[in-house]
């Protein structure tokens, strides 16, 4: 196993042994219980359904309910599929934050926070126009494209729109240490989305 | 206590000098030069305090053969060894940087006396 489902917790800074100060985002890694496995020979492909923070009955509708007592201990909030090798885990295994050791890279992939209808300083750092002596450019986007040559505004022009609430994932996190009996991860750097938010933690 | 707080427990001194803002204090610091350690000990009024938990830090300013010099120490960071507390000064707000604009005589601070010295 390399996959564990988690949450962020948030960030803080802690020391190493030689004084250096290093920003650590703090995640609960796991348990997480394996429900099913897919298998290429019934379902075309490989992976086991991982389940994370234990849930309450009224908290999910009636058919998530029975697929996860069909297959699960407990029941779950996050229950996702991760890719494993054939035969690697059995279903009922719990998998812990102890697949992983300090100074390992890991990717982590989260929900990065929603910021709505962005205008393109935020969203693609366009540089805007001067706020005052007489500039009437401000943060807009200034010319979309040319004249009558092509007559039309090229496919993938940066322009305003929704940003965040979109997959992110980030790569090369290192593991500063790891709490095995609390489940902490420390990874150095920042991770997509709000506190408190599902995690996908990954080894590389 | 949420989890944060706790993990930054964890990373903490366990007995911080209790810092206070406009008291001179003698920090001993640790450097590694090379393959040697020694200690060295910079002397000065603690002018500023900011941060919490793990990112406490503190800016001591002192005069040094008349030129200006402030260090900004965080207060958790292994290097430092101890912190001396030498003498307190009777100060009115939480951030002495006026000191800055002021020289000699009119840098000094009057003395509070009886406050105790919980270590050294």
């Amino acid at each position: 196993m390399k996959t564990l489902l988690g949450r962020k917790l948030g960030m803080t800074q802690i020391y190493l042994e030689t004084g250096q100060a290093v920003p650590v985002t703090i995640v609960e890694a796991g348990p997480c219980e394996v429900l099913q496995i897919k298998t290429k020979e019934k379902d075309g492909y490989t992976a086991a359904q991982l389940g994370y923070s234990v849930a309450t009955l009224k908290s999910m509708n009636k058919p998530e309910r029975a697929h996860q007592q069909k297959y699960a201990k407990s029941l779950y909030r996050f229950v996702r599929e991760v890719s494993v090798e054939n035969g690697e885990v059995e279903p009922g295994a719990v998998v812990t934050v102890d697949i992983f050791k300090e100074g390992d890279s890991l990717s982590v992939t989260g929900r990065s926070k929603g910021k709505g209808f962005a205008g393109v300083m935020k969203r693609h750092h366009f540089r805007g126009g001067d706020a005052t002596h007489g500039s009437m450019f401000h943060r807009e986007p200034g010319s979309i494209g040319s004249s009558a040559y092509p007559s039309r505004v090229l496919k993938n022009k940066k322009l305003p729109g929704h940003m965040g609430n979109r997959q992110i994932t980030v790569k090369n996190l290192r593991v500063v240490a790891i709490k095995p009996e609390a489940n902490l991860l420390f990874l150095k750097g920042a991770l997509p989305g709000p506190n408190g938010a599902l995690v996908i933690v990954n080894k590389i | 206590m949420n989890v944060l707080d706790q993990v930054e427990q964890l990373y903490m001194k366990e007995n911080p000098t209790d810092v206070r803002i406009g008291e001179t204090v003698r920090v001993h610091l640790k450097i590694v030069e090379g393959e040697k350690e020694r200690i060295q000990v910079f002397e000065g009024v603690v002018i500023a305090l900011r941060g919490g938990g793990t990112r406490a830090m503190m800016t001591v300013r002192k005069v040094s053969f008349g030129i200006g010099v402030e260090r900004i120490f965080p207060l958790h960071s292994p290097q430092i060894v101890k912190i001396e507390r030498i003498r307190a000064g009777k100060v009115r707000r939480a951030k002495l940087y006026y000191l800055r604009g002021k020289k000699g005589k009119a840098a000094r601070l009057q003395e509070i006396e009886g406050r105790k010295e919980k270590e050294s």
